[in-house]
């Protein structure tokens, strides 16, 4: 059966990873190629690399890493941030990406979805959906890291996304994120419902049972996550004992 | 031991030279019939589209060149489908060396988890034959990436299932193939690389 994925997600700026890690059994712990192989070696099945750096310099050092990255890796990996035109997504694949995630600039210019999935295949293009919902449960879609709210809303844009030929939807709730309270898994369950593509569930993680509620209850395709694991809060071979445990199917 | 990595207009092919280098073995890319006609072994890999795919070994006659070839060649994923005899995508005559139908999944509404099209994650392997696998392999999980398959058949060397069983794995002779992406499974992908390279 198809096994449920662990995604930890890196941050990196200027080519290294922003998040203080405390691995012991690893030297460089700014090295996104040294973490990122540990990850692998831990049991992770899929990583993600976010690219927060702001300037041009920093953008050519980025597809320098995914070459590394590439040559290392012996697992699938997403890279993101700044991709706004096929040619930032070329540059990307050729370094030896697999597949690319696209936030911001898919909800100012929503043709580039359909550009990258007739260019590259639907299985190269991930939309990365950041939202906040309000008490009336209406979800925002929102821009710029979480900061600038859009005329949006959540479930209706996923659904165009995958119309114009997305692989799979990464679903950030804003809510969610960094409380360490669990994932979003009512709307997560939604998605599950209204989609016939893959839904990566980001942002609440906090211990092991939310990645089974995320699995379930959410009826998730892939958890992710970034701090729990660079702080070894929860360990990948841990984590994937308890799914295994609690009768998910994983790798 | 020279191996050759048979160059066309295919993604992902960087990646399998990377898992390759991750061995200790250096490979060339190339679409020199030469070079390939005399590799000791040789790789069709392939992310693509069948009925271009088909088009472009054609027009440069590497259709008749890997049909021909002796040495032990392996398909991945596109490669393992244009090896069989025809695929749905595009209704594509293929090469014919596995006597196999390429078809589309169908997904199965309603029904939770495998629903889904296309096939993307990891997937476990069974009914292990040919020695592009070991004992220990059985039941391990690889990564998948495709929306069309091919059935099982008497070539079928590796079984997975997703809506239906199907054909993880093909091997007729000299030519084994893949649907999976060992480049991308991990420790398990890399034994599977390492076993097609000491066959």
């Amino acid at each position: 059966m198809l096994a449920k994925r662990i995604i930890p997600c890196l941050d990196i700026r200027n080519g290294q990873t922003v998040k203080g890690i405390n691995f012991v059994d690893i030297k460089e712990v700014g090295d996104p190629v040294e973490l990122g192989a540990k990850y692998a070696a831990d049991g992770a099945d899929e990583l993600v690399f976010l690219d927060i750096t702001a300037t041009h310099e920093g953008r050519k050092t980025f597809v320098e890493l995914v070459k590394r990255i590439a040559a290392h890796l012996n697992i699938p990996f997403t890279v993101g941030g700044g991709i706004s035109e096929l040619s930032d997504a070329d540059k990307l694949l050729s370094a030896g990406a697999d597949k690319i995630s696209i936030n911001s600039s898919a909800v100012r210019n929503p043709q580039l979805i359909d550009d990258l999935a007739k260019s590259f295949g639907s299985q190269f293009v991930v939309v990365a959906i950041d939202a906040r919902g309000n008490e009336n449960n209406h979800w925002t879609v929102t821009v710029n890291g979480g900061r600038i709210p859009t005329e949006k809303e959540l479930f209706s844009w996923a659904k165009e996304a995958e119309d114009r030929g997305a692989g799979e939807i990464l679903f950030t709730s804003m809510n969610h994120d960094g409380t360490k309270n669990g994932f979003a898994n009512e709307q997560l369950s939604q998605l599950a419902d209204s989609l016939k593509i893959p839904i990566i569930a980001s942002g609440g993680a906090g211990t092991e049972e939310h990645f089974v509620d995320v699995f379930t209850k959410g009826k998730a395709d892939a958890g992710l996550a970034a701090s729990i694991f660079h702080y070894n809060e929860i360990p990948i071979p841990e984590l994937k004992n308890y799914l295994r445990e609690k009768g998910i199917v994983v790798r | 031991m020279k191996i050759v990595i048979i160059k066309y207009n295919a993604g992902n092919i960087e990646s399998v030279n990377n898992a390759l280098n991750r061995l200790g073995v250096n490979a060339e890319i190339t679409a020199d019939h030469e070079k390939i006609r005399n590799a000791d072994k040789v790789i069709f890999p392939g992310v693509g589209e069948a009925s271009t795919t088909m088009d472009y070994l054609r027009k440069h006659k590497l259709d008749e060149l890997i049909v021909s070839l002796k040495q032990p060649v392996l398909g991945i994923c596109l490669g393992l489908q244009l090896m069989c005899s025809h695929s749905e995508e595009g209704d594509t005559k293929c090469l014919g060396i596995f006597d196999e139908k390429v078809k589309r999944f169908v997904p199965e509404p309603g029904k939770e988890y495998i629903t889904k099209v296309p096939h993307m994650g990891w997937n476990s392997i069974t009914g292990l034959k040919s020695n592009l696998f070991t004992k220990e392999l059985e039941n391990k999980y690889v990564y998948f990436v495709h929306s069309y398959y091919a059935g099982i058949g008497k070539d079928t060397a590796a079984t997975c299932n997703y809506i239906v069983p199907f054909s993880a794995a093909l091997q007729k002779n000299n030519f084994y193939a893949t649907q999976f992406h060992p480049e991308k499974s991990g420790e398990i992908g890399a034994r599977i690389l390492k076993n097609f390279l000491e066959i």
